[in-house]
């Protein structure tokens, strides 16, 4: 039996400014594996959310083109009602900012219980037994996902919770229906790192004990080392390295993975200078649609290095890498 | 909450003092008095002099202002020099002319503003999106009074549809079904006027909400959560775009006092707008202080109204 989860193939999202469409997410091809964390890290602008909102089918104004097979299911291709009993179902997801992610108006214990009732099997008993049932659910999730007195929490307004009991009430409603596939978009970036740590350990439970897929959008490499099984690299939209965890660790290959790890703090030396990534990420309209995307941030490379139309590379065995123009990247001395 | 009610509400007891004071000094200021519009030109200056040592006009501003609000707080608020009779009576004869018009008003403003308000935030930068905006502008620019006129012109005259003044139908006994037939019928054009210019702001106001909030990160959980579209517009987009209308309920009191009193005097409805218009004319004024006073204790109201309002629908204001 195929193993993979969910296999993108060849997906491209553009988005339209001033009458031109950009591709945010551009021909990209990627699989996830049941009960493996799959980790893309990149900087800001480089496609890593974009990517989720499309697997979820969240974009109201973009252009999607290429397949997403869920299970063989192509969810690029499903009508609105179709996705509808996927998402928040067997497929669902965790957002970035908690602070804004939970409707200000509603009681946790209702945005809990609205996802179980839009995929509760119509059979079930009277309306008032599962509605006791759904409460029963929610006040589970709660305690689930580690929140003291989840009875109290239940009937709380999502601003009288801090900002790390609100991720859980978000992971809370993303794992409610026990998904498949879960996609955690930087779940940690707008919290302490004490509650960064515990909302990891959350998540990485969760994958225990459900056996999902899970895909973690981070910037943060640290994460990365804790988390994932495998890691993909993304760079103005594309992959430019892939990986797993260990391999990616020891034998990173692409100059922009190398700069990534190099620019991580270390404590052992103490007083080094941090290496840099020169330049910034070009914006969206002003990428380089040829050639190797990353050339304008190491312009000490001879052009030449670079390939015209740029391919991931097979280096050893799982391990891809995009341009060859890894194989006589060097740092720039200071 | 009752707390919070109660200290809005003593909260307004200073306002009203002063809102009192600001209204006699502005009405002792204006040029003239009761007596230079009522007398004939000839009558001699000095008995006009006397009239007035007499009836205290002469007195300093505090000691008239002293005599006036202790009636006006035991609802005497003097005689209308015009009508001959106590102001109170007065508008207690047009009060309720004026209520239902804004009453009727209120209603025909949101029955206007909510769907169109959606339909433009849900849809918008469509052709729909661009008329209903299109028309809230033209709404913005167009003066009231010259549009009731328009209306006026349309559907009571050439059209005679609605009739052009009054507030119902000469010889019809009240509290029979056809006098209240009668009044409806009389209150539809002046309150379809004013709220076909008045609903705009409401427009835009919920057109704008609805933009804002339906990218927000809770509406993507919601999809997310597989909520259908109309699920996700009902449970969470309207829900969170009508607040800031509701709360702006209380205000839009105060909008319609401005609006009533142009209304009515064009649509010749006998309500307090057209007898505030009236009396300034001729200078009664003690019909005016005493208009000008409950106006302003609407307005208070209102706000104050908005405020409740807000503290029930929204969560985090409400307090414990």
């Amino acid at each position: 039996m195929n193993d993979d989860l969910l296999s993108i193939k060849n997906l491209s999202t553009s988005f339209r400014i001033s009458d031109q469409w950009y591709a945010a997410v551009d021909n990209l091809s990627l699989t996830v594996k049941r009960n493996e964390i799959l980790a893309i890290v990149g900087e800001s602008g480089s496609g890593k959310s974009a990517l989720a909102f499309s697997i979820m089918g969240l974009h109201t104004r973009a252009r999607m083109e290429g397949e997403i097979y869920y299970q063989g299911q192509n969810l690029a291709a499903m009508s609105p009602a179709e996705l509808d009993r996927l998402r928040g179902n067997e497929i669902s997801m965790i957002f970035q900012d908690p602070l804004s992610a939970l409707n200000p108006l509603m009681i946790i214990g209702e945005q809990i219980e609205e996802v179980l009732l839009l995929h509760e099997s119509k059979q079930t008993a009277s309306p008032k037994k599962s509605r006791k049932h759904r409460k029963e659910q929610a006040i589970e999730l709660l305690q689930k996902v580690g929140i003291p007195r989840p009875e109290h929490a239940y009937g709380q307004y999502p601003h009288e919770l801090s900002g790390g009991m609100r991720q859980r009430v978000v992971i809370a409603i993303a794992i409610a229906n026990q998904p498949k596939l879960l996609i955690a978009d930087e779940p940690t970036t707008a919290l302490d790192v004490t509650i960064q740590l515990q909302i990891l350990e959350l998540i990485r439970r969760l994958k225990e004990d459900m056996a999902a897929g899970i895909i973690l959008i981070t910037h943060d490499l640290g994460v990365v080392a804790e988390m994932a099984d495998r890691v993909a690299v993304m760079y103005a939209g594309q992959i430019v390295e892939i990986a797993s965890i260990y391999t990616l660790m020891k034998n990173a290959k692409h100059p922009y993975t190398r700069s990534l790890m190099s620019s991580l703090p270390t404590v052992n030396d103490e007083g080094a200078k941090l290496h840099v990534i020169h330049g910034v990420v070009p914006s969206l309209k002003h990428l380089p649609r040829q050639g190797c995307r990353f050339r304008s941030r190491i312009p000490w490379i001879d052009e030449s290095k670079h390939e015209a139309d740029p391919q991931l590379h097979e280096v050893e065995p799982g391990h891809y890498v995009r341009c060859t123009c890894y194989k006589d990247f060097h740092f720039l001395d200071y | 909450m009752w707390k919070t009610i109660l200290r809005r509400l003593l909260i307004m007891i200073p306002q009203i003092i002063l809102l009192s004071v600001l209204v006699f000094i502005l009405a002792k200021s204006l040029p003239g008095d009761a007596l230079t519009g009522m007398l004939d030109p000839s009558v001699d200056p000095s008995m006009l002099q006397e009239q007035r040592e007499k009836l205290g006009l002469n007195n300093p501003w505090h000691i008239q202002y002293w005599d006036w609000i202790t009636k006006a707080v035991q609802g005497d608020f003097g005689q209308s020099f015009r009508f001959k009779m106590p102001v109170m009576d007065l508008i207690g004869q047009r009060i309720n002319n004026t209520i239902w018009l804004s009453l009727v008003t209120l209603v025909l403003t949101y029955l206007i503003a909510i769907p169109l308000g959606i339909i433009s935030g849900r849809y918008h930068d469509t052709w729909g999106d661009r008329i209903i905006t299109g028309y809230t502008y033209l709404g913005f620019a167009a003066p009231l009074f010259i549009f009731a006129l328009l209306m006026l012109w349309i559907f009571g005259f050439h059209f005679q549809m609605f009739p052009t003044g009054g507030s119902v139908a000469p010889g019809l006994a009240p509290g029979t079904f056809d006098y209240m037939v009668s009044k409806i019928y009389h209150l539809l054009l002046p309150a379809l006027s004013m709220a076909l210019i008045t609903t705009v702001s409401t427009v835009q106001y919920l057109r704008s909400e609805i933009i804002d909030i339906k990218q927000k990160d809770f509406v993507l959980l919601a999809r997310a959560k597989g909520a259908s579209e109309s699920r996700v517009y009902t449970h969470h987009i309207l829900r969170n775009s009508l607040l800031p209308i509701a709360a702006f309920f209380g205000f839009e009191i105060t909008g319609l006092i401005g609006g009533t009193v142009f209304i009515e005097y064009i649509f010749s409805y006998p309500g307090m707008g057209q007898l505030f218009l009236n009396s300034i004319l001729i200078r009664d004024f003690s019909v005016v202080t005493a208009l000008v006073l409950l106006y302003g204790i609407a307005s208070i109201l209102g706000s104050l109204i908005s405020d409740i309002i807000l503290g029930i629908v929204d969560p985090r204001i409400r307090i414990k």
